[in-house]
C-alpha cells in the first residue's frame, strides 16, 4: 500500500524497517544460535570434567568404570575441537561435537552421544538460528537414532530413561526439560538393566542410578543453565 | 566385483583383536592371500574401541571385493554401526557381521580364502552362531 509521501518519512520509514525485520525470520522464536550452541557445549565440557569422578563411581557399581574418563577425554577433543575453529550455526556445532566424541570417546558413550548429536545437528539443518520448539524436535529425532542404535527403549535402564521425557518436556520449557532430566535419571536407581554390560548383573543391577541417564541430566542441565 | 573379500577384527582389546586375527589367518591357511586386519582398544592403549583405528583398518584390508566387520562387544558393536550410519567413513562395501568373534573369524578368513564374495563370506561367519559345542 503506497503511503502518504512526505509525511513523517524517517519515522515511518523507521516502522517499515522494524515491520519488515519482523517477517525475516522463519521462527520468531529462533534465538538460539551458533554462540549458544558453542556456550552450551563449553557448559557441558565443564560439567563432564566436574563430574567425571562421580560418573565413574556410578559405572563401576555396574558397568566397567570408565564412563567418566571416556566423557572426559571426549568432551576435552570436543572443546579443543570447537576452539580451533568454531562453526557458525547451532548444526554444524552439535554435528563437529558428535564427530569428536564417535572418534575420541572410547566406549559406547562414544557412538551413542555422538549418534544423538549429530541426528539432531543435523534436524537443526543450516539455520543461523533456532527456536526452543526446533531444538526439542531435533533433540526427538536424536533421541530416536539412540534408541535404534542401541535398541534400547524407556525403561531398559538406559540414557534414553533421561533423554526422552527431556525432549518431550522442552516443548514446555528448558526448566521443564532439566527437571524431566534429572527425575528420568533418578527413576532408573530402581530398574533392572536390559541393555550394555550391566544387563550381565540382572537384578543385581537394580538399586544403582544408571550412569548413561546420570551423564544425559548433565547434558540437559547445562541446556538449561545456559539458557538462562 | 573381482579381488578377495578383507577381513576387519574389532575388539576392546588390542591383543585379543591380533591374536584372533592370527589364529583366523593360519587355521585358514590363508598365508597372505585374505587381508585380515586387527583394531583393538583404544588409540591410547586402553580397553575399548578406536572408530579411526577400524576406519584404518578397513581401509587397510579393501581389495574392491568388500569388506566383512566381525566385533565383539559393546562399543565395537556400536562404533562399527555409527561408521556405517555415517557413511563414507568406511570403505564401500563393508558390511558388520553378526557373529561369534572367534568363530566367526574362522570361518569368514577360510571362505574369503578360497575366493568367495562378501555375501558368502558373511553368511559363512554368520552359521557359526550354529555350532553346537555339547
Amino acid at each position: 500500500m503506497p503511503g502518504p509521501a512526505g509525511d513523517g518519512g524517517a519515522a515511518s520509514a523507521g516502522r517499515d524497517d522494524a515491520h519488515k525485520g519482523a517477517d525475516v525470520p522463519r521462527d520468531a522464536d529462533a534465538v538460539l544460535d551458533a554462540e549458544f550452541f558453542l556456550r552450551w557445549m563449553d557448559a557441558l565440557a565443564r560439567a563432564v570434567d566436574r563430574e567425571a569422578a562421580r560418573l565413574t563411581e556410578l559405572d563401576a557399581a555396574i558397568g566397567d568404570a570408565d564412563h567418566g574418563a571416556n566423557m572426559r577425554r571426549g568432551f576435552a577433543a570436543v572443546t579443543a575441537a570447537l576452539g580451533k575453529d568454531a562453526p557458525d550455526t547451532p548444526g554444524a556445532v552439535l554435528m563437529l561435537t558428535g564427530r569428536r566424541l564417535i572418534s575420541t570417546v572410547g566406549g559406547a558413550s562414544g557412538p551413542l552421544y555422538g549418534t544423538l548429536l549429530r541426528r539432531a545437528g543435523k534436524a537443526l539443518g543450516d539455520e543461523a538460528a533456532v527456536s526452543r520448539a526446533q531444538l526439542a524436535e531435533a533433540l526427538r529425532a536424536g533421541t530416536a537414532a539412540v534408541a535404534r542404535l542401541g535398541g534400547a527403549k524407556a525403561g531398559d535402564k538406559t540414557m534414553l530413561d533421561a533423554l526422552e521425557p527431556a525432549a518431550a518436556a522442552l516443548e514446555e520449557s528448558f526448566a521443564a526439560a532439566r527437571q524431566a532430566a534429572e527425575d528420568g535419571a533418578a527413576a532408573t536407581v530402581p530398574m533392572l538393566a536390559r541393555k550394555g554390560r550391566a544387563s550381565y548383573l540382572g537384578e543385581r543391577s537394580i538399586g544403582h542410578r544408571d550412569p548413561g541417564a546420570a551423564s544425559s541430566a548433565l547434558l540437559i542441565g547445562t541446556l538449561e543453565e545456559t539458557a538462562r | 566385483m573381482t579381488g578377495v573379500v578383507g577381513i576387519v577384527l574389532v575388539s576392546h582389546s588390542a591383543q585379543v583383536a591380533a591374536s584372533v586375527a592370527d589364529l583366523a589367518r593360519r587355521l585358514a591357511g590363508a598365508g597372505d592371500g585374505v587381508p585380515v586386519a586387527a583394531a583393538g582398544g583404544t588409540a591410547e592403549g586402553g580397553l575399548g574401541t578406536s572408530a579411526e583405528r577400524t576406519v584404518r583398518a578397513a581401509h587397510g584390508v579393501d581389495r574392491g571385493a568388500g569388506v566383512a566387520v566381525l566385533v565383539d562387544i559393546g562399543s565395537a558393536v556400536l562404533t562399527v554401526k555409527t561408521l556405517l550410519a555415517e557413511g563414507g567413513e568406511l570403505p564401500e562395501g563393508t558390511r558388520l557381521v553378526d557373529a561369534p568373534f572367534v568363530e566367526g573369524a574362522v570361518a569368514a578368513v577360510v571362505t574369503a580364502a578360497t575366493g568367495a564374495d562378501l555375501d558368502a563370506v558373511a553368511a559363512a561367519a554368520e552359521e557359526a552362531y550354529g555350532y553346537r559345542k555339547v
